[in-house]
């Protein structure tokens, strides 16, 4: 047995391990905390399984955003969590969801062990096209250009969750700012990091959106980190969450999916297909997009945290 | 057993437990949560596949990779908006179950017209 063997087996254990603990855990802010650790474990994973674009979104979107959402959710229902508790389901739910789960994992297993030898691949076609696109980076090579329209989708759902998570505001707190109000304490430690990061998390961020395009990096982790640093600004008290019914906001959430589209149908035009790059501007183009999008993901990554608008402005 | 298997088969179990999570826990929080066990687990079986197409110099097929990074994304909206949902239910009834025998106490709709 290799020592990378004995490594994988030791982080599959405690995957497993920890995925359990959270879902027995009694109290949901723990499980939440259990969930962040599963997430940085998958991150692990994904870098075992030769993925790092994937590791790096993983920790920052699958781990941390969905951490900090849970987390403020977690603290706000903790009221209703005995009630709920009580409702535990009875013994023949939790033998016929057992046996399902069972038939499940069974199945599954099955499929991932007789997966036909060798594994069916696009990676020669992606290598083979890269050149086209003047990308170093495979993955943002078939995020941005052979299946942008993967990418473009993604962005409208973003908002289409945005729009779902803000049309559940009572109608007089509309057009308010979301979430509560960050208490300010000037010499708290969340203050003097929220004053601290923010410069290193926006340089950090915008080498992770350089890079992207030859090494693992890109926008969507570049915008996750500058998200990250609004809503621990927010936190703090140090800034405020805008009012939803601002214009500005909304110009700044629609512009990178508004370019990426016209982008799109500028590939009528000069390639003769929706999404497609005239040959030899791919990579400027390909650029353009991302630095559209970054600060149009990033607000809606820290506004769908924020939650719906929750208190109007004193009159 | 190699790897990629290794960790297949752990996606599996991911899953499962999941699963397992989101039919018997009662909490609506804990359900969503459960689900996003369950979608780790899915998105794991992607990367087993990916990592079994590595050829040409690359580490594993970029297409499912690409494709998971789009899931994530997908993933946290769509949490993000359950999230929301609980939270209103909470709001409006003062609890966050998902029974529908509850009798609910009759609340006018926030007072507005």
């Amino acid at each position: 047995m290799t020592l990378e063997l004995v490594f994988d087996i030791g982080l599959a254990a405690l995957v497993l391990t920890v995925a359990t603990w959270t879902l027995l855990a009694r109290e949901t802010t723990a499980a939440v905390i259990g969930f962040v650790a599963y997430g940085l474990l998958l991150t692990l994973v994904w870098v075992r399984l030769a993925a790092v674009d994937v590791a790096l979104t993983e920790a920052a979107i699958g781990s941390g955003m969905t951490g900090v959402l849970l987390l403020t959710a977690a603290a706000r229902l903790r009221a209703t969590e005995a009630v709920a508790n009580a409702e535990q389901p009875g013994a023949t739910l939790r033998v016929v969801a057992a046996l399902l789960c069972v038939s499940v994992f069974a199945g599954l297993a099955g499929i991932v062990l007789l997966l036909p030898e060798p594994g069916p691949t696009l990676a020669p076609q992606a290598a083979a096209n890269l050149g086209s696109t003047g990308l170093g980076n495979a993955v943002t090579a078939v995020l941005l250009s052979f299946r942008a329209i993967d990418t473009l989708l993604e962005t409208v759902v973003l908002l289409l969750a945005l729009l779902g998570v803000w049309s559940l505001a009572p109608d007089r707190v509309w057009g308010g700012r979301p979430g509560p109000q960050g208490n300010v304490q000037r010499d708290g430690v969340l203050v003097f990091l929220a004053q601290l990061l923010p410069p290193v998390g926006i340089v950090v961020a915008i080498h992770l959106f350089w890079v992207g395009a030859d090494a693992p990096g890109g926008k969507f982790q570049a915008a996750t980190i500058l998200a990250a640093m609004w809503i621990l600004a927010q936190q703090a008290g140090l800034t405020d969450a805008p009012p939803v019914d601002r214009r500005w906001l909304r110009l700044v959430l629609v512009a990178g999916p508004a370019a990426f589209l016209a982008v799109g149908f500028l590939g009528f035009a000069a390639a003769g297909a929706f999404l497609a790059y005239p040959a030899g501007y791919a990579k400027p183009l390909i650029l353009f997009i991302e630095a559209a999008l970054m600060p149009s993901i990033a607000a809606t990554l820290a506004l769908l945290v924020a939650g719906p608008p929750a208190r109007t402005e004193p009159p | 057993m190699n790897t990629a298997t290794l960790f297949g088969v752990v996606a599996a179990a991911l899953v499962a437990l999941g699963l397992y999570g989101l039919i018997v826990h009662p909490q609506p929080l804990r359900k969503i949560l459960a689900f996003n066990l369950l979608g780790g687990g899915m998105f794991l079986i992607f990367g087993v596949v990916a990592r079994r197409g590595a050829a040409a110099g690359m580490g594993g097929d970029p297409v499912p990779q690409a494709l998971v990074i789009t899931g994530l994304v997908v993933a946290f909206s769509a949490t993000a908006l359950a999230v929301a949902l609980v939270v209103r239910l909470f709001e409006e009834t003062g609890r966050a179950i998902l029974r529908s025998d509850v009798s609910t106490t009759e609340r006018e709709v926030d007072g507005e017209s």
